[in-house]
């Protein structure tokens, strides 16, 4: 195991230090203490590397993340795991707007509550949702799964396209073209496993899909070039 | 992008801290606002007297015998402490709108940054940690304060751009975001006879709620209609003589935690300047939701729901 002290090291230390593991690298075990919620803590990661930040972060912590595993012993603020291409990200506390924004793959959980615009723009990513999500969550989602194991704000899944969105209790209002849809075996599959990584107490039964009903302006092949 | 600062003390064994800790805060959220620097505190006042913070870009010339003068024309007692370009006058609690008028005949530079009981207003063009120093804000204790670092968006860096701006006997308010329908706002609140002094966007939002209140609304109704009649981007802070509130516009792109133990209330636009407040580890922490106002008072009756003077 390998500590990292933020405050005496630096945040540029930090990650030039976690950018230098390679794919084989026998320092697979970290461990960063005084985050005091600094700012783009262990973004850029490419190595399946694990790291565990001892406390609460600021904006964008594991942002663009491949491989690595990042677990948050806090709450996290804006923009985690922004665009993260693969591994893991797990958040024990809350999580601020934007969490998981445009994320092409990988698997962010949150324990706690997720605020604003969560999964905004999700491209492929999973974001697993243990308590509540706010408004504007899954805004033109393209792919991937949101679970959210609380309720929902205001105007869940405006625009969206292709993200399967699965909310056990109550959605505050849909944005445009976001409809309920059936749940079909095949969803309750996919929902069992994700449910199952994300450590959630909950049944696949308990839940509702939502996702596009496909009626906008770029859904009508009349409109296209 | 701005950053701003609260601290509400429930324990009063902090406050003589309250100016120390604050600052730290503030000192924390230079990268959110390097342009200038402000601080409301709500220290302790005196029975039966008002204070007048005032504020001058030529202190030596206009301060100089400044207590005196004003004594003269209201034919009270009137005490004074300068801190750098800000004097804090202390005069009778009724003569609040005597002592503005005379000021503006004999002190014609001198502008006028807060009023009230126990408020007091200090701002200035620069680095917090700078206008930290000019003023000594940490030697100041208080019940309660809140604090603002200003990165412009919307109109020039000048020392009356800068916030806190006061709405009203011990109240003053905080933005961080930007308004966009402040000039049409600023045009029909100086029609109703609203005096607006710059071009800054805050301005109005403040000028707005000091005038809902002027016609019978409370701080809290105030800050609901806000949510309707200002377009933009806000999260603001208003401090009122015994406690503090915030409210977020609905879209809530401005950040915003709080924190709260059993010594104090705390509001940050980012957990990073929470992080030195004493017991923050066992906090609770969280996002104050959009298009809520929430209040902190000393009062069991909060300001809130109770008329403007």
């Amino acid at each position: 195991m390998q500590t990292f002290d933020l405050e005496a090291q630096g945040l540029r230390q930090l990650n030039a230090t976690l950018h230098a593991q390679a794919d084989d690298t026998n320092q697979t075990a970290w461990e960063v203490v005084n985050p005091r919620g600094s700012h783009a803590i262990a973004v850029g990661l490419d190595a399946p590397i694990e790291v565990n930040v001892k406390g609460s972060t600021g904006y964008y912590c594991g942002g663009m993340n491949k491989q690595a595993t990042i677990n948050v012993h806090g709450s996290v603020g804006p923009g985690v795991a922004e665009n993260m291409m693969s591994g893991m990200v797990v958040i024990e506390g809350d999580a601020s707007q934007y969490a998981g924004a445009t994320g092409h793959g990988g698997t962010l959980v949150i324990k706690g509550n997720a605020s604003s615009r969560c999964g905004i723009s999700m491209k492929g990513i999973d974001i697993i949702v243990h308590g509540n999500i706010g408004h504007m969550s899954a805004f033109m989602a393209q792919s991937g799964n949101l679970v959210v194991c609380g309720d929902a704000g205001e105007a869940l899944g405006d625009s969206l396209y292709e993200a399967k969105l699965f909310v056990r209790g109550s959605v505050k209002s849909l944005g445009a073209d976001c409809i309920e849809k059936e749940m079909r075996p095949e969803h309750t599959e996919i929902l069992r496993d994700l449910l199952e990584r994300g450590g959630c107490d909950a049944k696949p039964e308990e839940f509702k899909r939502y996702g596009s009903a496909r009626q906008l302006y770029n859904f009508n092949i009349d409109n296209a070039y | 992008m701005c950053g701003i600062v609260g601290l509400f003390l429930k324990d009063k064994s902090l406050e003589p801290k309250l100016g120390d800790m604050l600052t730290d805060m503030l000192i924390t959220m230079t990268d959110r606002g390097p342009d200038s620097a402000g601080i409301a505190i709500y220290g302790p006042g005196t029975e039966g007297r008002a204070k007048l913070t005032v504020q001058s870009d030529t202190p030596d010339a206009d301060f100089a015998g400044l207590d005196t003068a004003l004594a003269e024309r209201l034919g009270g007692r009137v005490s004074m402490t300068v801190k750098d370009t800000h004097a804090v006058l202390e005069i009778g609690k009724g003569e609040i709108d005597a002592a503005r008028a005379a000021l503006s005949e004999i002190r014609p530079s001198v502008r006028n940054m807060g009023q009230g009981e126990s408020l007091e207003i200090y701002k200035e063009v620069g680095l917090p940690k700078d206008v930290a120093a000019r003023f000594d804000l940490r030697g100041m204790s208080g019940t309660h304060g809140i604090g603002h670092t200003r990165m412009a968006t919307e109109s020039a860096v000048t020392t009356m751009g800068a916030h806190p701006f006061n709405t009203g006997p011990d109240q003053c308010l905080v933005h961080n975001g930007s308004l966009s329908n402040h000039n049409s706002l600023r045009r029909k609140l100086r029609r109703e006879g609203v005096h607006i002094e710059t071009q800054n966007d805050t301005e109005v939002g403040a000028a707005y709620i000091t005038w809902r209140m002027m016609n019978g609304a409370t701080l809290g109704e105030a800050l609901e209609s806000s949510l309707v009649d200002l377009d933009g981007f806000f999260t603001f802070v208003v401090g009122t003589k015994d406690g503090f509130g915030v409210v977020r516009d609905p879209i809530a792109c401005k950040p915003a935690v709080m924190a709260e133990t059993e010594q104090y209330v705390a509001f940050g636009s980012e957990y990073r300047a929470l992080v030195d407040l004493p017991g923050i580890g066992q906090a609770r922490v969280w996002e104050p939701e959009p298009a809520t106002v929430y209040f902190w008072s000393h009062n069991a009756v909060p300001t809130a729901h109770e008329k403007a003077a």
